[in-house]
């Protein structure tokens, strides 16, 4: 299809190393013995268990709930029992563990009671999202986010495009080409019932675009000749985008296909664009059509350390050992293991991670396919990085900014919309470990935001209370100053008499109150004699001590 | 299991800055090439002996520094500032001229300021500078090119140029040989007008006049490999020449016989070492885009307003120099539209 593109600013071209993993067909992995699901699979709130030790589940049964809006359900990816419910690695930037579900895999792979298919254009739109919620689904490209949310978009925000995302860009990772090639049916229909999901009633459909890099074209033309089988030309375009890393992150593919930028600090539907991974297109088909929930996923098994790098269609908690060894895992060289792709992947120390929702490739390299960082030398400005960065950030900048913990100029230079592609990174001839700076400042000012909005709460929480207090105490005046003019009322009606001037009556009223207060101390004195004895009695005995 | 725990991005490009350094100084060759054909053994001599203080400075401030001599040396940096005051001085600069120039632009100018990346203004520059104030005379003598230097058209021989840079065993002179540039020679030319500074001065005749263009073609075709090779980008020097060539041209037309002509402006001096080598050091310039066009066609402006109106024939040095003062300030009105962001504050 012959549309008008648009480039991003910057970008860069890595060896693609994609070849590695496509020489043969995606094979499905082995169920393991024991299953590790993380409650943190998403973007959200954690799920909430509703299983424990020693439940028997069923493939498909509902073992986590969601907890909130933002959240999702979790399932048995296959039959067995509940080993544990304890704290395990997971695939995080940080190494620390997390709250997940160990099963013990029966080996029966016995399916529980499935949902119901659903025809998509019989059934309202409110229940094909109440079913997208029910079969757990977060985005599968990387961030996880749920899918039911994004689906979901406010009213103000009317959607107009559909944006399938099979860039792609990632070196290495080709889990989304392998599944264009092979279940590209399965594709188009998790698409059309997205773009269905999306059509207001009564509104034009929306403009489906899917888009994919140009270095897979094998991918895209069985996708185009499935959309022509399927007659749906004029509602889906598979469009070519020339390859360059990030075209995949979701601002740069919008504004490769659209021309439209997503505001700063705003969302994709609000310049009236939706946008889904390719992976999750596909796990909705199977969630609407054959009632199943999002149990297993293609992951990329690839880098040098391993004998067959290949796809294989994984149970969601597999743990990456049992995989890596399936692919012929040569232990003495590696070096680097990774969960996602080498620009943007996260490395991980332990064999027993799993595989999640969002586990698109697991990368094990070599020292010499991605070497040790070298040192650092100095920075001399020279721009590369400038030139790389799709955000049209100036990363020479930020980094003076957060080496010197300088934030409001970093801020000022919008640190803040660096999407940590790494691009900078890449093409440094310093050899700087840019993003890493940014995350540091990013971190930085987000603990000092976090200290500010505390110190501001306390602020405000002692000021309500000097203002509670000063109102109570001026209530009280105010009672004070009415009884005492009612008293004042009260006394000049008492003695009404005539020849009583006002100042007369004022003086025999200080009088009065001169004599009760008088009377006050007196009392208080008596009361305060009566005390002292003992209290001079106490200090005496600690002096003694 | 001992696997390597780091953050993104786990991919990078291989080279490095010393890479990026090694590719300026191969662009040198062109125009040293063309400085030494037309003008003698002199620039070649200087561009070694200044290489040579260069790295020896910087090893000596590293070692007083306690940092890796291997490691800091290996980026190169010290020697493009060598190579570029070696072009930039004159052809038979005494040999302490030239010690004062480099041994200044990098203990002072650079490494005072804390090493590469720090220094606040352009190193050569600095040195030139310095040695332009404090020895006008020595700075201001060029020499004649072949064609002119003798009967023959031989140029001076490699002993006899050694003798004179460094005079410890000759007093070899070439007191007959030394001549003004171009620029110098059009900028003294008193109440005549251009055409008769053009038909009166020797280094204006045909022959002189072709190889300071040769030279300055030579700097060029370096310029344009660099900037194939994407060592730098084409705004700053662009801007750069462009101004100068806008400026100088309209000057030109209003009043061809008192100012110099665009030509002698862009090809007469060292109007292409700057727009190459000199305003394209990153560490002194302004960065954005935006910021580099600003930049380059700044220094353009003043290289041409201290040409015309000032008291130096060449106006480079402190072109760059004060422009290289603007340049955080520039930086900071220069940014870049974010991706979202609307029109910048």
């Amino acid at each position: 299809m012959n549309r008008g593109l648009r480039d991003f600013h910057g970008g860069i071209h890595p060896p693609e190393n994609k070849d590695l993993s496509t020489q043969v067909a995606i094979e499905t992995a082995p169920i393991p013995d024991k299953l590790v699901l993380p409650l943190q699979q998403h973007v959200g709130q954690q799920s909430k268990a509703l299983v424990s030790e020693g439940d028997y589940v069923l493939k498909g049964q509902l073992i986590a709930a969601a907890e909130g809006y933002v959240s999702t359900a979790l399932h048995a990816p296959t039959s067995g029992v509940i080993a544990s419910i304890q704290n395990a690695s997971i695939p995080h930037p940080s190494g620390l563990s997390g709250s997940c579900i160990i099963i013990e895999s029966d080996r029966k792979d016995e399916w529980g009671k499935r949902l119901q298919p659903l025809d998509y254009e019989k059934v309202d739109v409110s229940e094909l999202l109440k079913r997208i919620r029910e079969a757990g689904i977060a985005g599968l490209g990387g961030a996880g986010f749920p899918t039911s949310v994004k689906l979901n978009p406010s009213a103000e925000n009317t959607i107009v495009t559909l944006i399938i995302n099979a860039a792609e860009c990632e070196p290495y990772i080709t889990a989304d080409d392998m599944l264009m090639r092979e279940r590209s049916e399965q594709v188009i229909k998790g698409i059309q019932i997205i773009a269905h999901m999306l059509k207001p009633v009564g509104c034009l459909p929306v403009e489906c675009l899917i888009g994919i890099e140009d270095n897979k074209p094998e991918a895209a033309e069985t996708l185009e000749q499935t959309v022509k089988q399927l007659h749906l030309e004029h509602e889906i375009s598979v469009v070519r985008i020339p390859t360059k890393y990030p075209s995949g992150g979701e601002k740069q593919l919008i504004q490769i296909l659209t021309g439209k930028e997503v505001p700063n600090g705003g969302i994709p539907a609000d310049v009236g664009i939706v946008c889904q991974n390719l992976g999750t297109a596909v796990a909705v088909y199977k969630a609407v059509a054959l009632g199943e929930p999002l149990i297993s996923r293609i992951t990329t098994l690839t880098g040098r350390a391993l004998e067959h790098p290949k796809n294989l269609e994984v149970l969601i908690g597999t743990p990456i050992r049992s995989l890596l060894n399936h692919c012929g895992l040569q232990q003495i060289k590696l070096n680097r293991l990774i969960i996602g792709g080498p620009m943007m992947g996260v490395t991980i120390n332990d064999l027993d991670t799993p595989i999640i929702k969002s586990t698109n490739c697991v990368l094990a390299s070599t020292s010499e396919e991605l070497p040790n960082p070298t040192p650092q030398q100095a920075c001399i400005r020279c721009g590369m990085c400038a030139e790389a960065c799709p955000a049209s950030l100036l990363p020479q900048q930020l980094y003076w900014y957060s080496k010197t913990k300088d934030f409001d100029k970093a801020l000022n230079h919008n640190l803040l919309d660096c999407i940590e592609c790494g691009a900078c990174t890449y093409v440094c001839p310093s050899h700087i470990p840019l993003v890493q700076y940014y995350r540091f400042a990013k971190g930085e000012i987000r603990a000092q935001e976090h200290d500010h909005t505390k110190s501001e709460h306390a602020k405000q929480r002692f000021e309500a209370r000097q203002h509670r207090l000063a109102e109570e105490a001026a209530q009280k005046e105010a009672k004070r100053r009415e009884r005492s003019k009612a008293a004042k009322l009260r006394q000049q009606k008492a003695t009404i008499p005539p020849h009583n001037s006002e100042s007369e009556s004022n003086s025999e009223d200080k009088a009065a109150v001169i004599q009760a207060a008088l009377e006050r101390v007196k009392s208080k004195k008596d009361k305060t004699s009566k005390l002292t004895p003992e209290v001079s009695n106490g200090s005496a005995a600690r002096e003694e001590e | 299991m001992n696997l390597l725990s780091v953050s993104s991005p786990h991919l990078t490009r291989t080279g490095g800055t010393g890479d990026v350094m090694l590719l300026v100084i191969l662009a040198t060759l062109p125009g040293l090439t063309a400085l030494t054909y037309f003008f003698g053994w002199g620039n070649l001599i200087n561009v070694v002996w200044a290489t040579t203080i260069a790295v020896a400075s910087e090893a000596l401030i590293l070692k007083l520094r306690g940092r890796s001599l291997g490691f800091y040396l290996r980026d190169y940096s010290a020697v493009v500032t060598g190579v570029l005051l070696g072009l930039a001085l004159p052809p038979f600069a005494p040999w302490w001229l030239t010690l004062v120039a480099v041994s200044f632009a990098i203990i002072i100018a650079k490494h005072l300021y804390g090493g590469l990346g720090n220094n606040l203004f352009n190193p050569a520059m600095i040195g030139y500078a310095l040695v332009l104030i404090a020895f006008p005379v020595e700075m201001t003598s060029w020499i004649a090119p072949r064609s002119l230097a003798s009967a023959t058209g031989e140029i001076a021989p490699f002993v006899d140029t050694l003798n004179v840079i460094f005079p410890f065993h000759s007093t070899t002179t070439f007191d007959a040989m030394t001549m003004a540039t171009p620029l110098d020679a059009f900028k003294h030319k008193g109440d005549l007008t251009a055409e008769q500074v053009w038909a009166a001065e020797a280094v204006l005749s045909a022959k002189s006049w072709m190889a300071w263009q040769f030279v300055s073609l030579g700097y060029l075709i370096g310029g344009a490999y660099l900037l194939y090779r994407k060592v730098f980008t084409w705004h700053a020097p662009i801007s750069m020449l462009l101004t100068l060539a806008l400026i100088s041209a309209a000057f030109w037309l209003y009043a061809p016989n008192s100012f110099a002509s665009p030509q002698l402006h862009l090809l007469g001096g060292a109007t292409m070492l700057a727009a190459f080598f000199i305003i394209t050091d990153p560490v002194t310039s302004a960065t954005s885009v935006k910021g580099k066009l600003i930049y380059g066609g700044l220094i353009g402006l003043l290289i041409f307003m201290i040409r015309t109106w000032g008291n130096y024939p060449d106006a480079v040095a402190f072109s760059v120099l004060l422009m290289n003062f603007a340049a955080p300030f520039i930086d900071i009105y220069s940014q870049p539209r974010t991706y979202g962001h609307k029109i910048h504050k």
